[in-house]
Parts: C-alpha cells; sequence; structure tokens
C-alpha cells in the first residue's frame, strides 16, 4: 500500500540523488573550486601593492582578497547546479521525477541538496587556504563561523539563482554561456578595491549598485574590520533575496515547465 | 462534450487536440478507448502525433482541448490521481548516468511512497524481472541501451500501476533484446491483467504484441481495429506460384483460376487472390500435386499493415518519416 | 606545397565563413577583453596611484597593451575548442579523410584564429580609445604591437589546436584554456613588472609573456623595450607549438 511522501521525505530523496551525484562527479567539480584560489594567489601577490594606496584598510592585500574566492566559488556552484538541472530536463529525467507524487517545491529544494554540500565543502576549503596564507580573523573565532554561515548562504542562493536559469532556459550550454556574465558582475564590483578608492566614478556607481559588493563587503568585514552589523546585515540580506527571488521565480518555472495537471 | 463513460475502459479520449504555437496541430481531434487488460498498439511515423499523445495521457502535456480519462480520472483535473495509477517509459530513458539501477529504484520507491521497509525487496524483485539484478549496482552510464530499456520499464512498474505508457520502448534495440521486451509486455497484459498502451512505428512489433491498434498520421487516427480486422479491411491474402517449367504458366493459370483473380507477370509465375483467406493454400497445393504441376516456388502474400496504412493514407509507414 | 595551402585556404574559409554565418561564434572573444578593459582600465585605475608607478600614457593604455595580448591569446584559445568540436562532430574526420596534405588543416585553423582576430582586435582598439586610451607610438611602433598580437595569436592558436587534436574531445576546454589564462596572469598584468613582490615578482621575470606585453607597452608608449626578445620568443614559442601540433595531428591520425 503506498501513501504520499511527506515534503522532507520528498526533498530527502531528491537531495540524496542530487549529493551522490556531486561525490561521483568530484573531479569535474575540481577546476571550479580551484580556479577562485589560483586568482587568489596571483591577485594576491600581483596586487599587493594597492596596499601602499592611501586609505587601503589593511596592510595585507590577501586579507582583503579573502572575500573573493568564496563569493567566485559559489557562482561556479551556480553553474553546477544549473548545468545538473539543464541535464535533467534535456533528458526527461525530470519528466520521470514529474510522473510521481513529487511535489514541485520538494523537487526544487532537492536539487539545489547538491549544492548546499558542495558549498559547505568549498566554504572549508577556502577558509583553510586563506589560514595557510596567513589571514587572520579580526572578528575571531565566532567570525569564523558566521563566515562559513555566510558563504553557505551566499552559495545557497547562487544555486538558487542557477535553478531558475536551468528552469528558464532548459539547456546546459546556455547556462555554461551565462557564466560570463555572473563573473562580470564578480569584477565590477569591490573585488579588487575597496569602493571609496575606486578611481572611476562610473564603476564606483556600478559596484555601489551591484549586490555582490554587499556580499564581499560582508565576508571581508569578518576579516579586516571585526564586527561590522551594517554589513553583516547587507551580505545576509542580499544573500535572503537573491534566494527568495530565485526560489518564487523558480517555482513558478517549475510549474510551467512541467505544466502537470 | 464530457467524455461517454465506458465503466470497463482503462483509457477514453474524445477529441483530443494539441496544438504548439505557431506550429501544426500535432494531434488533431482523436477519439480512442481502450479496455482494461488490453495492449493498445499506437502505430504510426515519426512526426504523427504518438508521443505528443502519450505526453497528455500521461498528464505531462496539457492538452489544448477535448477530454481523456485514464483509469477513469480525468487527464486536465485529476492529474495527481491518474499518475497514481499509471506507470511510464517514455521515448527517451530518462536516466541518471551517474546512479546504479538500484538506486534509481531506491529513489522512484521512495517518491511513490513505497514504504520503507517494503523498497528494498521490491527492488530486487523488479531487478530479477527485468533480468538487471546483476548490473544492479553498476551506474547506469555504463549500460547497453537494451538494458537502460528494462531498467525503465522497472522504474515504471515499482508502484504496481494499473496502467501501462510505453513510448516506442524498442526503437535502437537489437532483435534479442527486443523479443524479451515483447515477451514481458505480453505477460504483464496476460497474465497480470495490466493495460498496456504502446506506441511504435515498427509494424511487426504492434503485429505482434497489440491486440488493437490504432494507425494514427498527422494527428489523427486514420484506422482502428485488430491486426486482423485491419488486414481484411484491405483484402485477402495472395500465393504466388512460380513453376519449374515456365512455359506452363497458361497451364498453371488455368488450374489457378477458380480460387480467385490472377496475375501473371510474364515469367511463367502466376498470384492468384484468395477470398477465402489461406485456408485454401492447402487446395491450391493439392490441385497443383494432382495435375503433375512442379512448382519452383510457392509463395503466401499477408496483406501487412503498411498495406493498411498506405490505403488509408496514399504513404507507405515506412518512408513516411521522411515527408 | 599547393597542396598545402589548398587544404590551409578550406579550411580557414570554412572558419570564416561560419563566423560571418553565425556571428554570434565570435561574441566570446569581443566580450572577454572588452570585460577585462572595462574592469581593470575602470576598476583599478588607482592602482597607478601607486608610488613608483610609471607609465606616461596613462593606465588605459597600460591595461589595454594586456587586454590586446590577451586578446590575441584568447583567439587561438576558441579556435582549440571549434578543433575539439570538430572531432567530438565527425567533422574532423571528414577533413583528415580529405585532405591530401593534412598539415595543411593546422595552418587552415590558425589561419582561421587570425581572420577572427583581425575583426576582435579592431573592437577592442576601438573600445580602448573610446575609453581614453593614449597612443604616442609611431606607425612602426603600432606595426610592432600588431606583429606581436599576431604571433601570440599564431603561437596560441598552434597550442590549443595541439591540445584538441591530442584529445579530441570538448572536454580538453579547460586544458586548452587554463595554461594560457594562468600564464598571461602570471606576467605584469596590473603593475608593472617592477612594483610585483613575492612569488608573483619571480614566475613574471621568467614568464615569456611579460617580454611581449612589455614590449608592447613600450610600442604603444613609443619607447620600445625588449621588441627584439619578444619576436625571438614568439618565434621560438610557434616553432615549437608548430611541432607540437604536427604531433597532435599524428595522434588523431593514428586513432582515425
Amino acid at each position: 500500500m503506498t501513501r504520499e511522501p511527506s515534503l522532507i521525505e520528498q526533498v530527502a530523496a531528491v537531495a540524496r540523488r542530487s549529493a551522490l551525484g556531486m561525490y561521483r562527479q568530484r573531479a569535474l567539480l575540481f577546476f571550479p573550486m580551484v580556479f577562485p584560489l589560483i586568482l587568489f594567489a596571483i591577485n594576491g601577490s600581483a596586487l599587493s601593492s594597492a596596499t601602499e594606496i592611501h586609505g587601503f584598510p589593511t596592510h595585507d592585500y590577501r586579507a582583503f582578497l579573502i572575500a573573493m574566492p568564496f563569493v567566485q566559488g559559489a557562482m561556479f556552484v551556480s553553474i553546477s547546479t544549473g548545468t545538473n538541472l539543464a541535464r535533467d530536463i534535456e533528458t526527461g529525467f525530470l519528466n520521470r521525477l514529474a510522473l510521481t507524487p513529487l511535489r514541485s517545491e520538494a523537487m526544487l529544494l532537492g536539487q539545489l541538496g547538491g549544492a548546499f554540500v558542495l558549498g559547505c565543502v568549498q566554504a572549508v576549503v577556502y577558509l583553510l587556504v586563506g589560514f595557510a596564507t596567513g589571514v587572520s580573523f579580526a572578528s575571531g573565532v565566532g567570525g569564523v563561523f558566521v563566515l562559513l554561515a555566510l558563504s553557505i548562504a551566499i552559495s545557497f542562493a547562487f544555486a538558487s539563482l542557477g535553478g531558475l536559469l536551468a528552469l528558464r532556459l532548459g539547456s546546459g550550454e546556455a547556462i555554461q554561456g551565462i557564466f560570463p556574465l555572473l563573473f562580470v558582475t564578480l569584477f565590477l564590483s569591490s573585488s579588487s578595491l575597496p569602493r571609496n578608492l575606486i578611481k572611476a566614478a562610473w564603476f564606483r556607481e556600478v559596484a555601489t549598485y551591484n549586490p555582490v559588493s554587499y556580499l564581499l563587503e560582508g565576508l571581508r568585514s569578518l576579516v579586516i574590520a571585526g564586527w561590522n552589523a551594517q554589513a553583516l546585515e547587507l551580505a545576509f540580506g542580499f544573500a535572503l533575496v537573491l534566494a527568495l527571488v530565485s526560489l518564487g521565480l523558480s517555482g513558478t518555472a517549475m510549474k510551467s515547465r512541467l505544466a502537470r495537471a | 462534450m464530457p467524455p461517454v463513460s465506458d465503466p470497463s475502459a482503462a483509457i477514453e479520449v474524445r477529441e483530443l487536440v494539441r496544438e504548439f504555437r505557431r506550429g501544426p496541430r500535432a494531434v488533431d481531434g482523436i477519439d480512442l478507448v481502450v479496455q482494461t487488460g488490453e495492449i493498445y498498439g499506437f502505430l504510426g511515423p515519426n512526426g504523427a502525433g504518438k508521443s505528443t499523445t502519450v505526453l497528455m495521457l500521461t498528464t505531462l502535456l496539457p492538452p489544448t482541448s477535448g477530454h481523456a480519462t485514464v483509469g477513469g480520472f480525468d487527464i486536465a483535473r485529476e492529474g495527481a490521481r491518474v499518475r497514481a495509477v499509471i506507470g511510464a517509459a517514455l521515448q527517451e530513458a530518462a536516466l541518471d548516468m551517474i546512479l546504479t539501477g538500484r538506486e534509481h529504484l531506491a529513489l522512484q520507491a521512495t517518491l511513490q511512497g513505497i514504504p520503507a521497509k517494503q523498497r528494498k525487496a521490491r527492488a530486487q524483485a523488479l531487478l530479477e524481472r527485468v533480468g538487471l539484478s546483476e548490473a544492479a549496482d553498476r551506474r547506469v552510464g555504463g549500460y547497453s541501451g537494451g538494458m537502460k530499456r528494462r531498467l525503465d520499464l522497472a522504474l515504471a512498474l515499482v508502484h504496481e500501476p494499473r496502467i501501462l505508457f510505453l513510448d516506442e520502448p524498442t526503437t535502437g534495440l537489437d532483435p534479442q533484446s527486443r523479443a524479451a521486451l515483447w515477451e514481458e509486455v505480453a505477460r504483464l497484459a496476460h497474465e497480470e491483467g495490466m493495460t498496456v498502451f504502446l506506441t511504435t512505428q515498427y509494424l511487426e512489433e504492434a503485429d505482434a504484441l497489440a491486440d488493437r491498434i490504432g494507425i494514427i498520421d498527422r494527428g489523427k487516427i486514420v484506422a482502428e481495429g485488430t491486426p486482423a480486422q485491419l488486414k481484411a479491411e484491405i483484402g485477402s491474402p495472395s500465393v504466388e506460384v512460380a513453376p519449374v517449367d515456365k512455359g506452363a504458366g497458361d497451364t498453371l493459370a488455368e488450374l489457378l483460376s477458380r480460387f480467385g483473380a490472377l496475375q501473371r507477370d510474364g515469367r511463367g509465375s502466376v498470384t492468384v487472390q484468395l477470398p477465402g483467406g489461406e485456408a485454401e493454400l492447402a487446395e491450391i497445393v493439392r490441385v497443383l500435386d494432382s495435375n503433375h504441376l512442379r512448382v519452383e516456388s510457392l509463395q503466401l502474400h499477408q496483406p501487412s499493415l503498411d498495406d493498411v496504412f498506405l490505403a488509408k493514407t496514399g504513404r507507405k509507414l515506412e518512408g513516411a518519416a521522411e515527408e | 606545397m599547393r597542396r598545402f595551402f589548398d587544404v590551409a585556404h578550406a579550411v580557414a574559409w570554412r572558419s570564416i565563413h561560419n563566423t560571418v554565418v553565425n556571428p554570434a561564434i565570435i561574441v566570446p572573444s569581443i566580450v572577454f577583453p572588452l570585460f577585462f578593459l572595462v574592469a581593470f582600465a575602470g576598476g583599478l585605475s588607482r592602482i597607478s596611484d601607486v608610488p613608483n608607478f610609471h607609465y606616461k600614457p596613462g593606465y588605459t593604455s597600460f591595461q589595454f597593451v594586456f587586454v590586446f595580448v590577451q586578446s590575441a591569446a584568447f583567439g587561438g584559445v576558441f579556435t582549440g575548442f571549434a578543433v575539439a568540436r570538430d572531432f567530438e562532430s565527425g567533422f574532423a574526420r571528414r577533413l583528415l579523410l580529405g585532405a591530401p596534405r593534412r598539415s595543411g588543416i593546422i595552418a587552415g585553423y590558425a589561419a582561421g584564429a587570425l581572420m577572427r582576430w583581425l575583426i576582435v582586435v579592431t573592437v577592442v582598439t576601438i573600445a580602448g580609445l573610446i575609453a581614453g586610451m593614449n597612443v604616442y607610438g609611431n606607425g612602426i611602433d603600432l606595426f610592432g604591437l600588431f606583429g606581436l598580437g599576431l604571433g601570440m595569436n599564431f603561437a596560441a592558436a598552434l597550442w590549443a589546436v595541439g591540445i584538441a587534436m591530442f584529445l579530441r574531445t570538448e572536454q580538453a576546454g579547460p586544458l586548452i584554456q587554463m595554461p594560457v589564462f594562468v600564464a598571461l596572469f602570471l606576467a605584469p598584468v596590473y603593475v608593472p613588472l617592477s612594483l610585483l613582490t613575492g612569488w608573483v615578482h619571480a614566475v613574471s621575470r621568467v614568464n615569456p609573456i611579460t617580454a611581449v606585453i612589455e614590449a608592447g607597452r613600450g610600442l604603444l608608449a613609443g619607447s620600445p623595450v625588449k621588441v627584439a626578445l619578444s619576436f625571438a620568443l614568439l618565434a621560438a614559442a610557434a616553432a615549437l607549438l608548430a611541432l607540437f601540433a604536427r604531433r597532435g595531428l599524428a595522434s588523431a591520425e593514428r586513432a582515425g
């Protein structure tokens, strides 16, 4: 005798598959995890003279830059999540799931399961690399945990965006094509210099309106400034908004794509 | 128009239409009824509307207009109930290459609400039934096409549905895998009483498996009936006789003329229609033997479903897809 | 020899034709350098305030040269992606079957990369001028700068074609791209070599691309430095990579 599984059971089943898939394709995750570290290593050294600019908030450029791998890694998680969901759409696996009592919200949240796991792993790796390169936390041990939490929230938010893109575009190739745009938002932000030190007025304006700046600044504040409530509120806030908006739109997109009665 | 309700019908379709934006009508007002326990073959070339019909009946695509019930439930308003009573193996095998066969079944069983205690046993039973127990713990990415199709079938049966939809289940399979799948489908219908709605572009598949066949072309059903009925509509079987002595054509024609209309090919062979059916073949052999007419070859030609398709549409089924 | 050029011509023609018929192909080649120009010249211009940062034409020109070289390198890289796609689709087998002189295929792909880069570099140069870069070099200097770009594009194309022919799968993309990307960024991208410190300084000193970028900046500023060295390095790289690409072709031929 069958009974309809609870929402949690459904989410858990799909999330387990998602996480298993990520684990079994871990070789493919190597590059997305390592590339931000390569950039961190190169830029951390190549731009180290930036600390000589009057008003630069720290003497250690790596401490300034460490926030970038977390956000960049989150963008890779977005692409990875989007590509996996797009593949399910293209292969018809989504249709297979749709033939079960699985609810749309469970389908969506479950697909993000793998992203959550990847986000956690990445956060720990980047943190360890930061420590290894001599980065220290002005906010102490508590700040480390808050940074981990914020990083995972950012990964989840971007993964939700990836899911939305997959449902709207339905193609892995299209998702890969979108990735450079995400990269652009990262660079058109306060990723390399504090906003107040960006010389070009138009660039400073763009960085001010770019939510990615606040994600970076929230993470960075824990490392170089200590406890900055406003920076953390903005970072968590933007991550939450991105997640909610993406999930909300994804829900509609999922219903539209399935068009089940 | 509300559907005419037939209590013994597993699937009932009335004037079902599916239009795509800026495209032709993929399904153009079809009517059909599939009885409980029947294997219904839906035969047609590529692009005829078979898969679109299946997607609608399995609630994955909403119809533009018309009505249909599956298992007694309306596909447009009672989708969840429809899905609870059907299993479907769609045109794409739709498998996750990273998961093993067993993991697929575990996932499907969980999502279908099979109690946790029963999932393992159910999965094992299905794996044995489709002959995948040895490959169960290998990733699907390493499966052959036939193995993927068998797993697909097993997944469709996890929750013991009453109605099974199979969308071109043997396309791309080798003859051995195809035969094995046919055997299983026939067993499901005849031993377990499952209703099977099977789409195919292969004449021999429809002929071999289906209790009744609907032939669809360009979104419309052009013929429906049992294989024998459809062929009988077109005409009777014929026998082509080639004598050893090519000069004995006239004698041969005279002997065979009593059986039916004749056709001669100018090389001594004579073809005779058999309105009385292939039962007359034995008499033909006796007549030839008693008149000491030595025969080089004797071939019985049955009208095929391709002949049926040709008669109804003016085109052959094989090759209709290329248009 | 004639057959070599016939084959090269045919392959290059197809490359150009595909770009003309489907201009979206060339969009990434244009967008990436423009993006770097905007991000670096726009977002990092304050870097020129760092003590001892001396570059007469200004930071936009400073970054333009990097973007110029990067566009040439990535033009070659994207050609490698196209070659990998040809192998995956089976079209490369058609080329191998039909070409009387198969080494012409490599030349054809490289020529195609060059043609596409000419479009990209035109757009990038216009963008640089609009962004306010100063050009202090004369005609000969600029010709030299262009020559550096040509050499970079040719070398990168040979690298990318070689990898693609060895691996014959689109999965080779990161292997084609990453070494070029890392090599570019292990050069004085943001500040002159003299202002780099630590391990990046040590690596940049021996990175051949450093000489190319410094030569390019010198030519743009009208004060050429390391030009002969740069051309020598590019010629050596091209010769080695041509051998590499030829070995890749042999590998593809053996695989059938």
